[in-house]
């Protein structure tokens, strides 16, 4: 018996969760008020949670390190969510989205949680449609579907392109009207430092306040992670800047263990790298897939002249156009999942065909479905996402092929959680991308909004009564408890070690080597000798950090610097696990491709003999080698099959 | 394509230590800014080479850096996100700036927006806006089919191009009067033209408008400066919308 005890129901499928919402605890609302609980993070997945929490009852706190939960980087999310609804009539089931996503996660997430995902998400779109969120809406006053990436059916429901957008704004306003009715404490520009356990119990938080530099003790009898991935482990990614990982960081050395930390989602339609400036990458929707087709040239010296800028595409006759997805993958064709529509780009550019001058682009182009279907069509299905793009590269999409290339985007792992979304340290629980539970090795498009308001709306507000139902006699959590000192101190020797260092490069700079190291070793493609390289090179970088960063200002006022160095220190704990975790993992799956494995047509090759599991890293202390710990995968429902999308 | 170097910019921009202190504007010369490069990449060079002279990095409010969180709050060169039309100051590029050029960057200027450091200013006017109305008092669970709540496609695009406020603030740093009426009718808006809003539509329109005018937010004289700054192109027909809810539920008193 593993110490990792995942509480998945017995039972059919179909019946887990409703057998399990049956058996567990609930709180009286007399008891509800008693009772004090922390969100921190107040995107799709903190906002719905606080709601929630605060509409049952509870005493709710909530913080976000923005200036409002609105600016949540769910916000960015552009394409749609999914919901089995099959309002569409082409064969949709709660079954068929709970198969495509475990299948699209390559068969390494566990069947109950992503079964309990898809059973519960027709409701988040009832939701959002009572909260006023503005989906698409068919002539007839119908909701409208468009399709996305690893899937044979229309099931994504969008806003245009800021589907994220609005249902943050939704999630927001829930959270809005819960603050206004006094049942939700908000803590904006407040980032949480450290966690306080208290008898082996999530207890509180400490946390700063972003403006003055107070550092305050929050406590509470169970606290939720709500704090998204770890993509700018990177430093360019498709995240917003603050998407550090930190949490995950802090919460992982208080003793929640860190599960799939190699898993990471490399978009396949980004706006490519140029120059050395850059600070950040920007997503281009997948929803471009279905209108945009994906070429490079066909013959090497048409790639050539176009890195020297001696042609462009449109001097390119069709003929002589390579579109490698719908070559390789007749019957997905430009709609095949991330996974290998990024590594399909890759191989092209790798071989040679890239059509920037750095030889690292992909052409996505809508010229077919221009002629098709008129640009009025094309401009009411994504003018938002055109006009982004030109604003960004300075060229005009309709008469312009877009140049993409993959980025890191999504983190797939994440803190372990159970069925209760409950982590290692009791009281503790984590939400939405901040946990690994649902999308396994990789995440399929407009999956990652399903996740966040499931967990906010339809499955915390149920699962935290179990733990809460045995805390109604526990007084008001109080912060003069030793416990609160100790983490309090922890986080001002941290700050004043950092601060005091005194060196001679800003944060910045071992940001972007960092990233440069989880890229060359960590990032598409990985070896067992790359991965041992990494290691050694992170570890090698923090120790430098810790003696030569340089941190400008003042402890007790607004420090931006201040703030980037604790989310960096921190990246580079998840970065040193992202490696050990991929260094693990000798099979391909997902966005986990290893060299050693692969077939000979280049595609990820899986194993399950050895890979059937969920990783679980424990933390040992600084400087030990953290232990990894194994939640072994069972499927009862589906068959595991290599994943084709021929 | 190699992307054009500007050899030389001067940055005149506002430094204030904090809420309480004096601000002034301080001029930095720097050098190599590719024309690739996003305005907020041109402060983080400013800011590396700040902080390797020893001096204060300059504070500026950012986040998802692609368009839509609505964190960044410059006024450059006088106008609300610079010098082009429908982007929010990530999305400026250098490519609109001339060698040797001095840009002068302010936070926003209004009185229901105190700075808070340098280019920070303090936004939580919005979220008490926000919090007095702008939601459809539903709770979690419980609700209709998404299909039972029909809306015509015209009034869900409607809805939805009011929706697209990212409540960045541009519209009042750029009014004479510093009104928040583009931002608060915007919500308002989304909600006049979708059913589930318009139960409560009347307490909605008097709460926020009631809230704005408490928080210090000028009056709206349809100038129609808000709309020309504004990053989403956000009509001032919500306002007059916003304007006829208002008189609407007054009349209903």
């Amino acid at each position: 018996m593993s110490i990792l005890d995942s509480k998945a129901p017995a039972g059919p499928l179909a019946e887990k969760w409703s057998k399990h919402k049956a058996s567990i605890k609930v709180v009286s609302p007399a008891n509800k008020r008693k009772l004090d609980v922390i969100v921190v993070g107040t995107g799709l997945a903190g906002a719905s949670a606080a709601a929630s929490l605060g509409e049952l009852g509870y005493n709710v706190k909530a913080f976000c390190y923005q200036d409002s939960p609105r600016r949540a980087h769910s916000i960015a999310a552009q394409g749609g969510i999914n919901a089995a609804k099959n309002y569409q009539n082409d064969n949709d089931s709660i079954y068929r989205l709970f198969y495509d996503t475990i299948k699209g996660g390559d068969y390494r997430a566990r069947e109950s949680n992503v079964y309990r995902l898809a059973e519960v998400s027709p409701l988040i779109i009832d939701q959002c449609v009572a909260q006023g969120v503005p989906f698409a809406r068919e002539y007839g006053g119908s909701l409208s579907n468009r399709s996305f990436g690893g899937v044979l059916v229309s099931r994504t429901f969008y806003a245009r392109g800021q589907t994220g957008q609005q249902l943050l704004l939704g999630a927001y306003s829930a959270l809005n009207r819960q603050i206004n009715a006094g049942t939700v404490e908000m803590h904006n520009r407040t980032e949480m430092l450290d966690l306080v356990v208290v008898d082996g119990k999530a207890r509180g938080i400490i946390a700063r306040d972003m403006i003055t530099g107070e550092i305050q003790k929050h406590g509470a009898h169970a606290v939720c992670m709500c704090t998204g991935g770890y993509g700018n482990v990177f430093f360019l990614s498709t995240n917003a800047m603050g998407c550090s990982g930190s949490v995950a960081a802090q919460i992982y050395r208080r003793g929640a263990y860190m599960s799939n930390p190699a898993f990471v989602q490399i978009h396949p339609t980004c706006i490519p790298v140029h120059g050395s400036q850059q600070s950040k990458l920007t997503l281009m929707s997948e929803s471009l897939r279905n209108d945009g087709r994906v070429w490079v040239p066909k013959k090497k010296e048409d790639a050539v002249k176009l890195q020297k800028g001696e042609i462009s595409a449109n001097n390119i006759k069709d003929e002589d156009r390579d579109f490698y997805l719908e070559r390789r993958y007749p019957s997905y064709g430009n709609l095949v999942p991330r996974d290998v529509a990024s590594r399909a780009a890759k191989e092209r550019c790798d071989a040679g065909f890239g059509v920037n001058a750095e030889g690292k682009a992909v052409f996505l182009d809508f010229k077919y479905a221009i002629d098709r279907l008129g640009r009025d069509t094309i401009e009411k299905r994504y003018g938002n996402l055109f006009q982004m793009y030109e604003k960004i590269t300075d060229v005009d999409p309709y008469s312009n092929p877009m140049q993409i290339y993959p980025a890191i985007h999504y983190t797939m792992g994440g803190t372990w959680v159970d069925y209760n979304l409950m982590t290692t340290i009791p009281g503790l629980y984590s939400l939405g991308e901040a946990n690994f539970s649902d999308h396994g090795a990789n995440r399929l498009g407009a999956s990652a909004l399903m996740q966040g308001l499931a967990d906010g709306y339809f499955v915390l507000p149920y699962t935290i009564g179990d733990y809460l139902a045995d805390e109604i006699m526990v007084p008001k959590i109080e912060t003069t408890l030793p416990e609160f000192a100790e983490a309090e101190k922890s986080v001002t020797d941290r700050l004043s070690q950092l601060f005091n260092a005194n060196g001679s490069e800003p944060v910045d700079y071992f940001h972007k080597k960092l990233g440069m190291i989880m890229w060359d070793h960590v990032g598409m493609s990985r070896n067992e000798a790359g991965l041992k390289t990494a290691v050694s090179e992170i570890r090698a970088l923090r120790d430098e950090y810790y003696t030569n960063v340089r941190i400008p200002g003042e402890l007790d006022n607004l420090n931006p610097e201040l703030e980037k160095a604790v989310r960096v220190a921190d990246s580079f704990d998840i970065a040193e696990l992202m490696a050990l975790d991929a260094l693990a993992r000798n099979e391909s799956c997902g966005g986990h491709f290893r060299e050693e494995s692969a077939t000979e047509e280049g595609e990820a090759k899986r194993n399950d003999e050895i890979g059937c599991y969920a990783s679980a890293w424990e933390y040992k202390g600084a400087g030990q080698e953290p232990v990894m710990h194994k939640e072994e995968l069972v499927f009862e429902n589906v068959k595991l099959v290599q994943r084709s999308y021929k | 394509m190699a992307d054009k170097i500007l050899n030389k910019l001067y940055i005149k921009i506002w430094r204030q230590k904090n809420s309480k202190s004096q601000g002034a504007f301080e001029t930095y010369e720097l050098e190599n800014v590719s024309q690739g490069s996003s305005f907020l990449e041109m402060l983080d060079i400013l800011n590396d080479q700040l902080i390797r002279e020893g001096n204060d990095p300059v504070a500026f409010d950012h986040d998802c850096r692609e368009g839509i969180c609505g964190m960044c709050s410059l006024y450059i060169n006088g106008e609300a996100h610079g010098p082009d039309t429908e982007i929010t100051t990530c999305q400026l590029h250098m490519r609109k700036f001339n060698e040797g050029e001095t840009i002068t960057i302010e936070p926003w200027r209004a009185g229901a927006f105190p700075v808070i450091k340098d280019l920070i200013v303090n936004r939580n006017a919005f979220e008490e806006i926000q919090q007095a109305g702008g939601y459809v008092s539903v709770g979690t669970g419980g609700v209709p089919d998404g299909n039972a709540i029909p809306i015509g496609q015209d009034d869900a695009e409607e809805a939805m191009d009011a929706a697209a406020c990212i409540g960045c603030g541009a519209c009042v740093a750029t009014c004479k009067n510093s009104s928040a009426m583009l931002f608060v009718s915007a919500k308002v808006s989304q909600f006049a033209k979708l059913p589930q809003g318009k139960v409560e539509g009347k307490r909605r329109a008097k709460a926020m408008v009631s809230k704005m005018d408490e928080l210090g937010f000028g009056g709206c004289t349809n100038t129609g400066a808000c709309e020309i700054a504004c990053p989403k192109a956000i009509s001032i027909s919500n306002i007059a919308r916003l304007n006829r809810e208002y008189l609407c539920a007054k009349l209903a008193d």
